[in-house]
């Protein structure tokens, strides 16, 4: 079973909608959104919910006002700003500013703090027009992303086993941090979806380091490349001398709104010079797994 | 006053908003700005600082001092990010898993830890113009960014607007950036993705207290702004600014030129948003 990972560093490349027309195309696979925080691919492919897990990541601190006798030493072991003295002297927690370090139940003398499991999310087995579908939802503003993301991809390997899947398509988060980190261990090519603006560049160049220092083999295309051809000529030559293939050059095209409007992959969308493009960069990758 | 652009999904034109409004205010109103997208700063290419200053950010990780150990298992018992491990005469700490809490100095009934400070990014900072400026920069393989957007935000002048760019997504790195912010200005697109992120973005900033207001960008692409504007009147958050689907926007972003060298006239729009958030606020 291999695993492609879509990544960009830079968010709005066109992860989603390229993960989306792969997927359309990837006959057999095992699909997985792992940007568990602003997750989009089910607005393309309309999954149907089959199983739902709660996911819990942390636990945080709720102190018992009651048992509370404002002694104050829990305060200053908190190194994230997460107690908060009232004017009786009594702690209470900013439930999202606690990390869930747990040093405060430990230091209370009295018991005045309890450690309650706290739910920061959903993750969902779907079934899809493509395959099975492994997505999540981060409640807003929680923490533990990167976590989530293992389970995501624990659960879609699963799936793949169990019915013989060839292929896990992911669709990755903006960034380089830990939810980053986390879909990419362990996956068989990273690639990376860029565009030709000084930020596309640079943003490439910091997850390709990533990705090298991971020792994950790396791939990229370039979206929207006629926007700029000499920035997109700069991102070729760099691939070249890194040795990084270049799978696609896809156009800038306004179509492509119009079929995240319409929620569907968008080379069911539309079959112009773009989706040729799509279909072209699909190939060459299949082919640089296979 | 604080101002910080959110957006929830990536590539909405967050920094582009930041970086038009920062400029749009020159010179009468003194703006400094924080880039706290400290995985993919960009807004340096637009705002093109002099960076005057670097200062490594590091976080406290557990230094086990051998003399003094029992291997009694107390700091791995109590780590709840089972960044440490005892096994039989050694102690192993996990830097990527530790989140510098100094839980298990505290407790180390030996008093055989102290904290040793290793490095997870830089802050650079300098000016652009009027504009005073910071941004944050990850250190590749690192996983968590929030220690370094607190550093980041530590350089807050008060005496100015302070404009922060924050990164995407509704997770402990945008709460951080978000933290203490007088006002939240949220980018989004007319599009499914971009109104699915901006609901949860505008979530996130509801659930810290803070006031909200959208800006649509790209405007009349897809769909045009429909579903966004209802969802805004059903929230009751104002459309501050609409900013038009314009290729020339696009590709002077391609080249690292601001929206105001694509199109001069959008000055005195940037500075009416301003006058609209500091009316909000009011």
């Amino acid at each position: 079973m291999k695993q492609i990972v879509v990544i960009s560093g830079k968010g709005g490349t066109g992860k989603t909608v390229l993960t989306a027309s792969f997927a359309a195309m990837a006959e057999g696979a095992v699909l997985a959104d792992v940007d568990v925080d602003a997750s989009n691919l089910h607005l393309l492919l309309h999954p149907e919910i089959r199983e739902q897990h709660i996911f819990r990541g942390s636990r945080k601190a709720v102190i018992d006002a009651e048992k509370c006798t404002g002694c104050g030493l829990c305060l200053p072991a908190c190194r994230f700003d997460a107690l908060i003295e009232g004017r009786d002297g009594k702690v209470s927690v900013d439930a999202m500013s606690c990390e869930g370090c747990e040093i405060c139940y430990h230091v209370c003398p009295v018991g005045a703090v309890a450690l309650e499991p706290h739910v920061s999310g959903t993750l969902y087995v779907s079934s899809t027009a493509y395959g099975p579908f492994v997505h999540a939802r981060l409640g807003v503003a929680e923490s533990n992303s990167g976590k989530l993301v293992t389970e995501v991809r624990k659960k879609a390997a699963q799936i793949a086993e169990q019915e013989g899947r060839g292929l896990v398509l992911v669709d990755g988060s903006p960034g380089i941090g830990c939810p980053v980190i986390a879909s990419l261990t362990g996956t068989d090519l990273a690639f990376i979806v860029t565009e030709p603006t000084p930020s596309g560049l640079h943003d490439m160049e910091r997850i390709f380091e990533l990705t090298s220092h991971f020792k994950i083999r790396a791939a990229c295309c370039i979206n929207k490349f006629d926007l700029n051809p000499e920035n997109t000529a700069r991102v070729e030559a760099w691939c070249r001398e890194r040795s990084v293939p270049v799978a696609g050059t896809i156009p800038f095209d306004p179509a492509v709104p119009e079929s995240v409007v319409r929620g569907v992959p968008f080379v069911e969308h539309s079959s112009n010079a773009t989706a040729d493009e799509i279909r072209k960069t699909w190939a060459a990758l299949s082919e640089l797994i296979a | 006053m604080i101002l910080s652009v959110a957006s929830g999904k990536g590539g909405t034109g967050k920094t582009t908003v930041a970086v038009n409004l920062a400029l749009a205010l020159q010179p009468d109103r003194p703006v400094h700005f924080l880039d706290c997208d400290v995985e993919e700063p960009n807004a340096h290419f637009f705002l093109k600082p002099v960076l005057e200053k670097s200062r490594e950010v590091l976080k406290l990780i557990p230094e086990i001092d051998k003399g003094r150990c029992t291997y009694c298992g107390r700091c791995a018992e109590i780590c709840a990010y089972n960044a440490l491990a005892v096994v039989k005469d050694s102690v192993l700490v996990f830097p990527d898993l530790c989140h510098g809490c100094g839980g298990c100095r505290l407790l180390c009934p030996e008093d055989a830890i102290r904290e040793v400070g290793v490095r997870i990014g830089v802050v650079e900072s300098g000016r652009a113009g009027g504009i005073t400026f910071a941004h944050g920069r990850l250190d590749i393989g690192q996983a968590m960014s929030p220690p370094l957007i607190r550093a980041v935000k530590e350089e807050r002048n008060a005496g100015r607007v302070v404009i922060i760019d924050s990164p995407p997504g509704t997770s402990c790195p945008v709460i951080e950036s978000l933290k203490g912010s007088d006002f939240c200005l949220l980018v989004t697109e007319p599009t499914p993705f971009g109104l699915h992120d901006l609901e949860l973005a505008a979530g996130a900033a509801k659930e810290m207290n803070i006031p909200r207001g959208v800006v649509v960008n790209r405007a009349f692409l897809g769909g045009g702004d429909g579903p966004v504007r209802d969802f805004c009147s059903r929230e009751g958050i104002p459309v501050l600014m609409t900013i038009p689907f314009d290729r020339r926007i696009a590709e002077a972003y391609s080249r690292g030129e601001t929206l105001l060298d694509a199109i001069p006239s959008a000055r005195q729009e940037f500075r009416e948003l301003f006058e609209r958030i500091e009316r909000t606020r009011s």
